[in-house]
């Protein structure tokens, strides 16, 4: 049998193979030339320093879902609220932008903080609910997101701002935006984010790999019963999970207010940000590293997408139909083991 | 001679392991054959290979005689062979018809399962073989005895000629282990043929007509049973002498370690357990207690150890009350504790070897320092364990559910002992272990009370009672209702004890 480790790797890269082959070939029977579709989208997403930043900007909250999910995940929990716990960190993030006046080295922090804080309360109360009454964190965690984006839309209209569907942008102190990185990417929104972004990977790799704190998460993940038995506080340990990982997630909301937008709006439906964390942390094995090369993949596609139309006269559907399918072989990811084994068998 | 299965010259291998190397086990129509060896030695490859789960790399399978190549189960069920699984295939919320036809339902004309046609079947099979089944009954409503009787019936109700039992008595209390040995010579008298999988040699002795030996994955032969006897068989299969009897001293109890006052302890019904229990220990003494499952020993055990509330009573540790403490507290105090059931308590099964060693230690130094582990310490420390008590891992990184159940075991009494605490409770130290692992744990158990510590031995199994204790108590619906010395009592003593008898004072003979 194949290193485990071997795997893990292989696993992703060749879903994501799979994917764009299965997409190319749903091209060609559309209608549309593969070749110069997956130019248009390469083109989208890296062609020029602009869209490389564009690529980046959008990636950054891609990292910050998919931790959460993948944090969740690793000490047994499904977080399916990071949906929910982004729109409170984005509006948190927002308010205190919009309302405190202070120095950049307070406000800006200030205003991140309050977004991650934001992120974890909301996720507390999946986390409170599961461990001391055992009420199952998926139905918390999707009922939350609806709680967030009707609570986040009617505090924008009646307390944020007068009636209006937009708040105001955010003070220039809490804002994340970097005119040095802009000006490289053809003033791109790229903004310091993707740091944090990258900073809360290593965090994460960190507390699960490093800490006392990651062992006794995982452990409560693996088995509970061991886990009492060996002294940990079991309620204690799936609370702090469910609060990290809506920290996490409450940044990624930081993101998109301090940094792309400045500003949040009422909208009708989700962000998707925290549903496609979801397909994050799957492809990247709920690793940190994971996690981090597959929200550049995803920024890359979901960025490259808008090219398709223009570029090569192909419909950004096809390109969701792509991403699809690279999660659907990714789920799959048994078949794919199977495939390579056979393979390996064969081959010697 | 007339073989039904003859499995020859099978060698099967695995990266890095050689699991089955040239074993030969031929099974005669109508007997009983016991396939004997260690925990690891490659009893159930052998098997898997049998019934088609694994391919063997060479060697072949004759069944009647004909050579058959079993690519997968359904073959073997076609060739009459039939599996009676340890842990139960069974689905829980259905009834017992369900569960025995499910797979292959009989049907009507329009296409629905003839329910009727499979009660009736089942009953009948159940009254020719005197298994007393309920067709009707849910799964989990009835006994663990009761469910492996459906396993049975299920392989029967396929058509079954041969039955393979994995470790069947493995599971079961000492009055069904009785019934599963009349339930097989029953079926024998009806011509089937039987293996018999188990490292038990008693059963062997009792039941079985041959015995194949394997040891570390090579096939040592085949005796008859009526020219063995235990120690051969037990040396045949570890390859050395074993001592069954294990040797110790007068134990010289000191100070009073453990005293349990009046203890009152509820299950999770809400039903009072443990009624009221009084107990003391003293260091350098092995307590015994000895009693039928279910009669409050769980909960006992979990009183103490911080798992469970009590209600009333009190707990003392070296004069310390620990009554409804933590976990960690009472960990912390000094009592080592090796569950009953090492897979839900005793082990994080997806933790590596290492990971597992530091279980209610990684908090400590060296282990880390300022909330941040230190694996080497941890690495360190487990390749002492795993050196000291003989843990075969393929290394300390390697994840604790790829071990043997007498490896994990050997682990985890290697982590309790190692922290050197004043109290160890062993709740069913050696169950399903081999002979080999048994006299080891009992050689640690009695090195530790040597050296001064209080050792609280917790079994169903007498002979384990009998053996290591230096005092017996027996504990008997939620109290102890005897205190006995092991030379001074037998087996039937104690046996009427735990069933509730009373004994006059002094007179093991006068029961009421």
């Amino acid at each position: 049998m194949p290193s485990n480790r071997l795997f893990t790797l292989l696993v992703p890269v060749v879903s994501v193979v799979m994917g764009l082959i299965a997409g190319a070939i749903i091209m060609h029977i559309s209608g549309f030339n593969p070749i110069d579709g997956y130019s248009a989208l390469w083109t989208g997403a890296f062609g020029d320093a602009y869209t490389i930043g564009e690529t980046i900007r959008r990636s950054a909250p891609y990292i910050l879902t998919g931790l959460s999910i993948a944090f969740a995940f690793r000490t047994g929990l499904f977080n399916i609220g990071a949906e929910g716990q982004v729109l409170v960190g984005w509006l948190a993030a927002v308010w205190v932008g919009l309302t405190i006046d202070a120095p950049m080295y307070i406000h800006l922090p200030l205003a991140i903080l309050a977004a991650a804080v934001a992120g974890g309360l909301w996720a507390f109360v999946p986390g409170i609910l599961k461990a001391k009454l055992g009420v199952h964190e998926v139905i918390v965690t999707i009922m939350m997101n609806y709680i967030a984006l009707f609570t986040t839309n009617e505090i924008i209209r009646k307390v944020l701002t007068s009636g209006q569907t937009t708040t105001d942008t955010i003070a220039g102190s809490a804002s994340l935006a970097s005119e040095w990185m802009q000006s490289i990417t053809f003033y791109s929104r790229v903004h310091y984010g993707i740091l944090i972004a990258l900073f809360a990977a290593a965090i994460m790799w960190f507390i699960i790999q490093r800490t006392t704190i990651g062992y006794e998460l995982k452990s409560v993940g693996f088995n509970q019963h061991a886990s009492r038995y060996a002294g940990m506080n079991v309620s204690k340990n799936i609370i702090l999970s469910m609060v990290i990982a809506g920290m996490f997630a409450g940044l990624a909301g930081a993101m998109e207010g301090l940094g792309t937008y400045g500003n949040m709006s009422v909208t009708a439906g989700f962000s998707n940000l925290g549903f496609d964390g979801i397909a994050v942390a799957l492809l990247g094995a709920n690793t940190a590293i994971g996690v981090v090369f597959a929200a550049f993949l995803f920024g890359a596609l979901k960025e490259g997408a808008g090219e398709m139309p223009t570029g090569a006269g192909i419909p950004t559907e096809l390109v969701d139909i792509i991403i699809a399918l690279i999660i659907f072989f990714v789920a799959s990811s048994y078949i794919i083991r199977w495939v390579i084994v056979r393979f390996k068998k064969e081959g010697k | 001679m007339e073989y039904v299965i003859e499995m020859l010259n099978i060698r099967k291998e695995f990266p890095g392991i050689v699991a089955n190397d040239n074993i030969t086990i031929q099974l005669k129509q109508g007997e009983i054959h016991a396939l004997l060896g260690e925990n690891g030695a490659g009893k159930s490859t052998l098997m898997n290979v049998l019934f088609g789960l694994y391919q063997p790399e060479q060697g072949e399978i004759r069944v009647k005689g004909k050579k058959v190549n079993i690519t997968n189960p359904n073959i073997a069920n076609d060739l009459g062979i039939g599996m009676v699984h340890q842990h139960f295939m069974l689905v829980e919320p259905f009834t017992v018809t369900q569960n025995i036809v499910l797979g292959s339902e009989p049907t009507k004309k329009t296409g629905v399962i003839n329910v009727e046609k499979a009660r009736k079947d089942i009953q009948e099979i159940s009254d020719r073989y005197g298994l007393k089944v309920d067709p009707d009954a849910k799964i989990s409503d009835i006994s663990v005895g009761m469910q492996q009787r459906v396993e049975i019936l299920k392989t029967l109700y396929r058509g079954a000629e041969v039955l393979i039992f994995d470790e069947p008595t493995a599971v079961l209390t000492p009055q069904e282990i009785n019934e599963l040995m009349e339930i097989m010579r029953s079926l024998i008298k009806e011509g089937k043929s039987i293996i018999l999988i188990t490292h038990k040699l008693k059963e062997i002795m009792e039941v079985c007509d041959r015995c194949t030996v394997i040891r570390k994955g090579k096939g040592i032969g085949t005796v008859n049973v009526a020219e063995t006897n235990t120690n051969e068989l037990a040396s045949l299969m570890v390859g050395r002498e074993v001592h069954f009897k294990t040797e110790k001293k007068q134990a010289e109890p000191k100070e009073t370690v453990l005293t349990i006052e009046n203890l009152v302890v509820k299950d999770a019904r809400k039903v009072d357990l443990v009624k009221g229990l009084n107990l003391e220990l003293r260091a350098g003494e092995i307590v015994g207690i000895a009693g039928v499952d279910g009669n409050g020993q769980s909960e006992l055990i979990e009183a103490i150890t911080g798992l469970r509330s009590a209600v009333s009573g009190k707990i003392k540790l070296n004069n310390k009350n620990i009554t409804n403490k933590s976990p960690r507290k009472v960990t912390e105090s000094g009592v080592g504790h090796i569950p009953q059931d090492r897979h839900r308590f005793g082990l994080v099964l997806d933790y590596s070897i290492g990971e597992n060693i530091v279980l209610q230690t990684y908090y400590k130094k060296p282990y880390s320092k300022a909330k941040v582990l230190n694996y080497k310490a941890i690495y360190d420390q487990a390749q002492k364990i795993i050196k000291e008590y003989d843990v075969r891992t393929p290394s300390v990184y390697t994840k604790a559910r790829a071990l043997s159940g007498g490896n994990q075991q050997k682990a985890i009494i290697g982590r309790e002992v190692d922290r050197s605490p004043d109290l160890l409770i062993a709740a069913q130290p050696t169950r399903g272990l081999d002979v080999g692992a048994i006299e080891f744990i009992h050689k640690k158990l009695i090195e530790e009370r040597d050296k001064g510590k209080a050792i609280l031995l917790i079994s169903f199994e007498l002979d384990e009672i009998m053996n290591v204790s230096d005092r017996i108590a027996v504990m008997f619906d939620g109290k102890i209702v005897a205190d006995v010395k092991p030379e001074e009592t037998s087996e039937q003593e104690l046996g009427l004890l735990m069933a509730g008898s009373q004994v006059k004072e002094g007179d093991p003979n006068a029961i009421q």
